[in-house]
């Protein structure tokens, strides 16, 4: 059954002799999907918290700092294994047997990585809500909502997508390790890790298998990690020239 | 200093209870049942598992569960693992050692690499060794443990036969031979955690560098003359090591999850893959001790990194 690379299988197959680049292109989608999910919910959280601690002074900055502080030594993998394992089950009532441990994972990778982000906006906040056209903001009138979405977000945003960016690749690093434990997504889903995690019995005499789905994640995992590099360039305004 | 430490030291335990909290809740909340095994055996009547969970508890409030929890462990009474059938203060103790090497000597690796180049290549932007540099560290981070793990396998124990692949607690033989093949079976774990570590860590020390080095007092310095070695080694990097400390603590819970990942590939007995097979047996006792004593070493570094950062920095009072 497992075929190395040829005319047929330009990657060859599995053991059940199913095409591998079939696999790798549809498993792709879920994993690039919940890389990107899990940023999202990682950036909402962040700025979330990272807003309402900047804007009030005294107990509830110093009270969501602590939080983030607790979260920031919380032991990710670990964390993340446990409650993917542990609440899987309840999930798959829920939303289904797919979907419901693709969205299980999404909320506790973004849950688990949003401290970073939180950080930046609180300070980006700092330093704008002190700013003239932020005081004349005030001046006119505008309610602290207004400035906040307004003006003093919008002009923080630089730094926030470039730890978006790096977010997506971590949190592909992250599934495909969940997967490739053996306690990510069900067996049918073929996302990367998963592959690799079926592969790696293999090694011996059918290395292809590993390589391929390995390689793919790692160049997705390079180019993202250029993308937020090139971005951290173009937006970092303390860049050397 | 020691007003400090203790002052730290204050601030430490809600951390801990906070953890410690937000780990028994989860837990506690979690569909899995330590007994669920003896639910399927029918040898064991309904009246025995119902005195079982009386007796362990666990039918009460999940806050008087937690306090006793605490109070037990305070007192050095870790709990029972109903699947190994040992105390679970006695199993992480024997499988903790084996990680904090496998960690510490990745570490190391990864400090020996990233120190110089990272240096190198700051004191020279973009020249072709900085180009190099920076775009082997950036490869080395992008590179996925469980991957870099699985090539070596491929490499170096399947197709050139090197180094073993399974780690052997039990290793034969006896003095110089013993501590070879130890060394030799630690080898690709190590080396697998120290690269990732090492590419993250060069991009730091690179740009911290490349903060320091246009100061005016390393200007100042080499105008009076001293040689450029002394002003990269006491000038130079010794400023540019500050923050440096800070990022190499916050890496510790990436560290951490890296040695769950290898202890698993390469069949290490550590608490990381411990802890994937009580996950797997559903052993409750062992993964909230496992997952607790990874938190309170996370936190036990970045003190450790606190304290250094005075010694770096004396501008920094410790009050």
């Amino acid at each position: 059954m497992l075929e190395g690379p040829s005319a047929n299988h330009p990657l060859g197959t599995d053991d059940l002799g199913q095409d591998l680049l079939a696999r790798m292109l549809y498993g792709g989608r879920i994993s690039l999907a919940v890389g990107l999910a899990a940023m999202v919910v990682a950036v909402v959280v962040g700025i979330l918290v990272g807003a309402i601690a900047g804007i009030s002074r005294g107990s509830v900055d110093s009270g969501l700092m602590w939080l983030t502080d607790l979260f920031l030594s919380l032991p990710q993998l670990p964390l993340l294994l446990v409650v993917v394992y542990l609440f899987r089950d309840s999930m798959k009532e829920i939303a289904g047997p797919e979907v419901g441990v693709v969205i299980l994972i999404i909320v506790v990778i973004g849950g688990l990585r949003w401290m970073p982000v939180a950080r930046l906006v609180r300070a980006q906040f700092f330093s704008l809500r002190e700013k003239e056209f932020v005081e004349a903001a005030r001046a006119l009138g505008a309610s602290t909502t207004r400035q906040v979405t307004r003006h003093i977000l919008p002009n923080s945003l630089g730094p926030v997508i470039v730890a978006g960016t790096i977010d997506v690749a971590a949190a592909i690093i992250l599934e495909s390790t969940l997967s490739f434990l053996g306690l990510g997504v069900p067996p049918d889903i073929p996302t990367w890790g998963r592959i690799l995690f079926d592969a790696k019995d293999y090694l011996d005499f059918a290395p292809h298998w590993a390589l391929f789905a390995g390689g793919a994640i790692f160049l997705a995992v390079l180019s993202i990690n250029y993308i937020g590099d090139g971005l951290r360039d173009a937006l970092d305004p303390r860049r050397v020239m | 200093m020691s007003q400090y430490l203790l002052r730290r030291l204050l601030i430490v335990i809600p951390s801990l209870i906070g953890i410690s909290l937000v780990l028994f809740v989860l837990l506690a909340l979690a569909p899995g049942d330590p007994f669920g095994e003896l639910a399927q055996n029918p040898a064991v009547p309904p009246e025995v598992r119902a005195a079982l969970r009386e007796k362990f508890g666990l039918d009460d409030p999940i806050m008087v569960r937690y306090f006793r929890w605490l109070l037990a462990m305070l007192q050095g009474d870790w709990g029972f693992s109903f699947v190994s059938r040992m105390d679970v203060d006695t199993l992480i103790l024997q499988r903790l050692p084996v990680t904090l090497i496998v960690i510490g000597a990745s570490q190391v690796l990864a400090l020996v690499v990233a120190l110089p180049v990272g240096v190198y290549a700051a004191m020279r932007p973009y020249s072709l060794f900085d180009q190099v540099a920076t775009t082997t560290a950036f490869i080395g981070f992008s590179l996925p443990t469980f991957f870099t793990g699985l090539l070596f396998i491929l490499v170096f124990s399947i197709h050139l036969d090197w180094l073993p692949f399974v780690y052997q607690t039990n290793v034969s033989g006896t003095g110089l031979a013993f501590v070879w093949e130890h060394i030799r079976q630690a080898i690709m774990p190590v080396v697998v955690l120290g690269l990732f570590q090492g590419g993250v860590l060069t991009r730091f020390v690179r740009s911290a560098v490349l903060d320091v080095v246009r100061l005016d007092y390393v200007t100042t310095a080499r105008a009076k003359g001293l040689r450029e070695r002394i002003v990269i080694l006491k000038h130079i990097v010794r400023n540019a090591l500050i923050p440096v400390v800070t990022l190499i603590a916050l890496q510790m819970p990436i560290v951490f999850g890296g040695a769950v990942v290898t202890e698993q590939i390469f069949r290490i007995p550590g608490i990381g893959s411990l802890l994937i097979a009580s996950i797997l047996a559903n052993d409750t006792p062992v993964i909230m001790a496992v997952t607790f004593v990874t938190a309170c070493l996370v936190i036990l570094f970045n003190l450790i990194a606190d304290l250094l950062y005075g010694w770096l920095d004396p501008r920094i009072s410790y009050r």
